[in-house]
């Protein structure tokens, strides 16, 4: 990838809204992708590509069809790639290797969702029977929340990892919220405030959890030609990596996750480190999300995550990994219960100098990571390495 | 442990087999004659080397708490089943299985050994293997 055709996010929009009674779904897709349009400085028109995990709140619906329908794109390519939360992660690697095979220039992601206004039992709500592994874990109370407190069950046995390291990462994240007027939880928390919040699944509390809130966001991806033509200031996608995680057949590790593999893969795609980053995002569903991807990504070595934690590491401007800046899925925004998009967005405010003044950083890496589906069952890891233009 | 209406499996010719032998109050896992491979959940082909050479082997029913979690609220389901204890137990034959363990939050811890149980469904035909604590 590094020899081919340089491709870059043009325009990023997140939705402002946390809760959205009053609107569709659909509509607070067709809002945010006029907002990235306008951030972008392109019209709708030259959109050729069109890339969406779809609505989870619809059964099914064939989601480029509905959407692209509802919205009035002629596209060339649409993708509708699912890994649930690190979907629109996975679409910037998808939409980048389209521009380069010429298939399409201008590529629109898109996400939305109203969990908050639908009233939806996130996380914590017994879940029907549907394929064929249900069968065999949701008729036991499986839910994500479970699945995550058993991940962080088991990285505490194995790594000594206490709830105290685990609370610093929302700690981290509710510093940076304050400054963001439109996180949903805008005071700043103690550990003390974490673990003393109530126990939802051992040894997760409630404030280990992301926001349940509704939103959005939209990206646009461009090749090198618009770009040419653009005069906004593009941030250039330097590699992409993706990978699935599973039960390996009943073999599965709860304290690894995919981010190992999809980690590597964009590092060795951009031809650099996780010692090079400036700044990273990274989704946030759970405190143990973080801490897991962390070590996975390789910014420190596997059961010394809660070590790594501690003592404002991931806090901006000073920390040595600046993470989440806008409060992230734990205290601003978690979209349709899906957190990728939003970590692309703030991953390309910081590096085009737009994140909030009292957390910006002086950035020329980023990393945008996402964790879909559950790390207790399966889940798709996916990971962007971002570049500023003047770097 | 009272079952319905908690979720019932749904059963199909690859995990007919699992289910009706558990309402015989016995467990089975599969074991792959080309590569060795014992593993859960039941699949027709090995996920290993993918060879159809693959058997049920009832397994011993007794293995070790690998993680687990307790969740005090669950919306849509059954109050007296609350708090809800979900583990992955790993049997003594090697793969770690999803299951609940009917007992104490209190009572178990990682490495706690247990051993199954099955609690009956509504329909004959199935049974859900749970775990208990075993006492030694």
């Amino acid at each position: 990838m590094a020899t081919q055709s340089p491709v870059y996010v043009a325009g990023a929009y997140e939705h402002p809204t946390r809760e959205a009674p009053d609107k569709s779904t659909m509509q607070l897709h067709a809002e945010v992708a006029r907002g990235a349009l306008e951030d972008a400085g392109l019209e709708k028109d030259a959109i050729d590509a069109y890339f969406t995990a779809g609505m989870p709140e619809y059964e099914s619906g064939l989601p480029p069809l509905i959407m692209a329908d509802y919205l009035g794109l002629d596209v060339s390519y649409a993708d509708t790639t699912d890994f649930g939360g690190s979907s629109y992660i996975s679409h910037v690697g998808h939409a980048v290797a389209a521009i380069r095979n010429g298939t399409c220039d201008v590529a629109l992601i898109t996400l939305a969702g109203r969990p908050r206004s639908r009233g939806q039992a996130t996380g914590s709500g017994a879940r029907a029977i549907r394929t064929a592994q249900d069968s065999f874990e949701r008729i036991y109370g499986a839910t994500n929340i479970g699945m995550y407190g058993m991940a962080a069950q088991r990285h505490m046995h194995e790594y000594r990892t206490t709830a105290e390291q685990l609370a610093e990462i929302r700690v981290a994240a509710s510093h940076h919220a304050q400054f963001n007027e439109h996180a949903m939880y805008q005071d700043p928390v103690t550990v003390e405030d974490v673990v003393s919040s109530r126990v939802v699944a051992d040894p997760l509390h409630l404030l280990d959890c992301c926001v349940i809130s509704d939103g959005g966001g939209a990206l646009l991806v461009v090749s090198e030609d618009v770009r040419s033509r653009l005069e906004r200031e593009c941030v250039e996608v330097l590699g992409h990596g993706e990978s699935v995680g599973h039960h390996r057949a009943g073999r599965i590790d709860l304290t690894r996750t995919a981010a190992e593999e999809s980690g590597s893969r964009a590092f060795d795609e951009a031809g650099l480190e996780p010692t090079d980053v400036d700044y990273a995002s990274i989704y946030d569903s759970f405190t143990i999300t973080v801490l897991e991807a962390i070590e996975d990504l390789g910014f420190c070595e596997k059961g010394e995550g809660g070590s790594f934690v501690e003592g404002g590491t991931l806090k901006a401007p000073n920390g040595a990994l600046p993470f989440n800046t806008d409060g992230g899925g734990l205290c601003s925004n978690h979209p349709a219960n899906r957190g990728g998009m939003t970590k692309v967005i703030e991953a390309v405010r910081q590096l085009r100098g737009d994140a909030n003044d009292e957390v910006q950083v002086n950035a020329d890496i980023a990393l945008a990571h996402g964790t879909g589906g559950s790390i207790g069952t399966r889940h798709g890891a996916a990971t962007v390495v971002l570049g500023g233009e003047d770097r | 442990m009272s079952w319905e209406p908690r979720p019932a499996p749904e059963i199909n010719p690859e995990t007919e087999r699992y289910w009706s032998a558990a309402a015989d109050e016995t467990l089975l896992v599969r074991e792959c004659g080309d590569c060795g491979l014992v593993y859960h959940y039941p699949r027709e082909y090995c996920p290993d080397c993918f060879g159809d050479d693959v058997d049920w082997r009832e397994a011993a029913g007794t293995g070790t708490v690998y993680s687990y979690s307790v969740t005090r609220t669950m919306s849509g389901w059954p109050e007296e089943d609350l708090p809800l204890i979900v583990a992955y137990v790993e049997l003594d034959e090697g793969p770690r299985l999803l299951t609940n363990l009917d007992c104490e939050p209190g009572a178990v811890d990682i490495g706690t050994r247990v051993e199954v149980r099955f609690v009956p469904l509504e329909s004959a035909d199935a049974a859900v293997p749970v775990f208990v604590p075993l006492e030694e």
